[in-house]
């Protein structure tokens, strides 16, 4: 459950961001995770209605935006999208990626009051 | 609260007992005057809390104490939509009813003050949230600790090495072992974290190396701020090993950089061949993998190479040794590696000029 700690981490940053962004009340959260974060989203989600209740994002939406996996294909020479680390390239089947994207968990932005 | 670990308020523990090994007269009390349980970790977030005076709109002025974060500005000038789609920004001030002077808030935590908003026309408007980019990575915080501690490992020559596995896999049998075999010469330090109990710490301290008990309370892993905070306890000296035996987990504290050098993880004979593949971030994220027990082996149905060929796979990388701390076989291998990660810690002392 690494996700209450996540959840706690996302909570922690709206309230250092709330008086230099001159906030009081955070609406929405929007939060980039992507496939290989390691980040169960219906998970985080469980957990940050429970970490944000009694805060300043308590009744937030939490709004994620799911990015892609991405990877640089040695033999194609370009970039392809994967659905694991562990896999192979869609398109020409090597084993030869180097994942570039798709680890993040960052929150892109607030919408406030 | 603590957003770094998953505890609560009032869970993490640090131990405060003396950390010195059964024949160590290190430290004594020197930390009794504060008891390091802090209600929680540390945090650098500090709410502090002072008084000052403010004057509302109203005329009322007041001074009280309150704890800060807050940001205490009755100012909107945000943007109304009006469904015709044309936008007016109004700042307007607000008469707050404070119900006479009687005032007594707690600042610090949410408060609802209920004003009339003045608005000098009556159709209706939804108010319209304005957006804030804040493009912060949620594991900012940890990382950020987490590379003080190396920088400070790495001044010191100390070697950190994350210990990770399951529950039972045999990293406090596999220390204790390991101090035996390291401490006629290299200093060793440990810092035990479990969800509750200072055992762990206890059969640590049995072999006369100095050890510390984080107790995570509700939390699955160590982070690096609790990690940072149980080294200033320890106190480690330069070019000690400082073997950090993480809960026994192997998901959550994989996401949670401590500072180390190397992260090692266990998995015994007892175990599936197929741990690896079932948490792949904790085998790929790994330097090392002790497998442990094996003098176990001869009892059971396990698949030594299975089991290496998997953690490959997830991990080309991998170094991988067979150990049993209960028979010794491998353990010469494992004090092998560490005396070379320790050599080059070590370098890193001289080339810093301490």
């Amino acid at each position: 459950m690494h996700e209450m700690a996540l959840a706690q981490g996302v909570v922690r940053i709206l309230e250092e961001q709330a008086a230099a962004q001159h906030y009081s009340r955070v609406r929405v959260v929007r939060l980039e995770i992507g496939p290989l974060a390691t980040v169960e989203p219906q998970a985080l989600r469980f957990c940050f209605d429970a970490a944000t209740r009694g805060t300043i994002a308590e009744n937030a939406a939490l709004d994620i935006v799911e990015t892609a996996a991405v990877a640089w294909c040695f033999a194609c020479g370009e970039s392809v999208i994967i659905k694991e680390r562990s896999g192979t390239c869609p398109s020409c089947g090597s084993f030869q990626l180097q994942v570039t994207g798709g680890d993040e968990l960052r929150i892109r932005e607030l919408e406030v009051d | 609260m603590c957003g770094t670990c998953g505890c609560g308020d009032g869970e993490t523990k640090i131990e405060a007992a003396s950390v010195n090994g059964a024949n160590g007269a290190r430290h004594g009390d020197a930390h009794g005057d504060h008891d390091h349980d802090h209600d929680g970790h540390h945090h650098h977030d500090h709410t502090h809390s002072h008084a000052h005076e403010h004057t509302h709109e109203n005329g009322v002025t007041h001074s009280h104490p309150h704890t800060h974060h807050h940001t205490h500005d009755h100012e909107h000038g945000e943007g109304h939509d009006h469904g015709e789609g044309d936008h007016h920004d109004h700042g307007h001030g607000h008469a707050h009813s404070h119900g006479g002077g009687d005032h007594h808030h707690e600042h610090g935590v949410e408060h609802d003050h209920s004003h009339s908003h003045g608005h000098g026309h009556s159709h209706e408007h939804d108010h319209k949230a304005r957006v804030v980019k804040i493009e912060q990575d949620v594991l900012s915080k940890n990382d950020a600790f987490a590379r003080e501690n190396r920088a400070r490992f790495a001044r010191d020559g100390i070697l950190a090495l994350n210990l990770v596995s399951s529950p039972g896999s045999g990293k406090t049998t596999l220390l204790v072992g390991s101090i035996e075999r390291l401490k006629a010469d290299v200093p060793v330090a440990v810092i035990e974290g479990d969800q509750q109990t200072t055992n762990d710490a206890e059969r640590i301290r049995a072999t006369g190396a100095p050890a510390i008990q984080i107790n995570t309370g509700k939390g699955c892993h160590l982070d690096a701020h609790m990690t940072g905070h149980a080294a200033d306890h320890l106190a480690p000296g330069k070019g000690a090993v400082l073997f950090i035996e993480n809960v026994g987990n192997l998901v959550c504290p994989a996401m949670f950089d401590l500072g180390e050098e190397a992260r090692v993880v266990l998995c015994s004979v007892t175990e599936g061949e197929d741990k690896p593949l079932k948490y792949p971030d904790m085998f790929r994220t790994s330097h090392l993998m002790l497998i442990t027990k094996v003098d176990l082996l001869p009892h059971l149905d396990f698949d030594v190479e299975a089991l290496a060929a998997n953690a490959r796979a997830i991990n080309p990388r991998i170094k991988i040794l067979r150990v049993s701390a209960k028979t010794g076989e491998g353990m010469e291998a494992w004090a092998g590696w560490l005396r070379a990660q320790r050599t080059l810690a070590l370098t890193g002392l001289e080339t810093s000029g301490v």
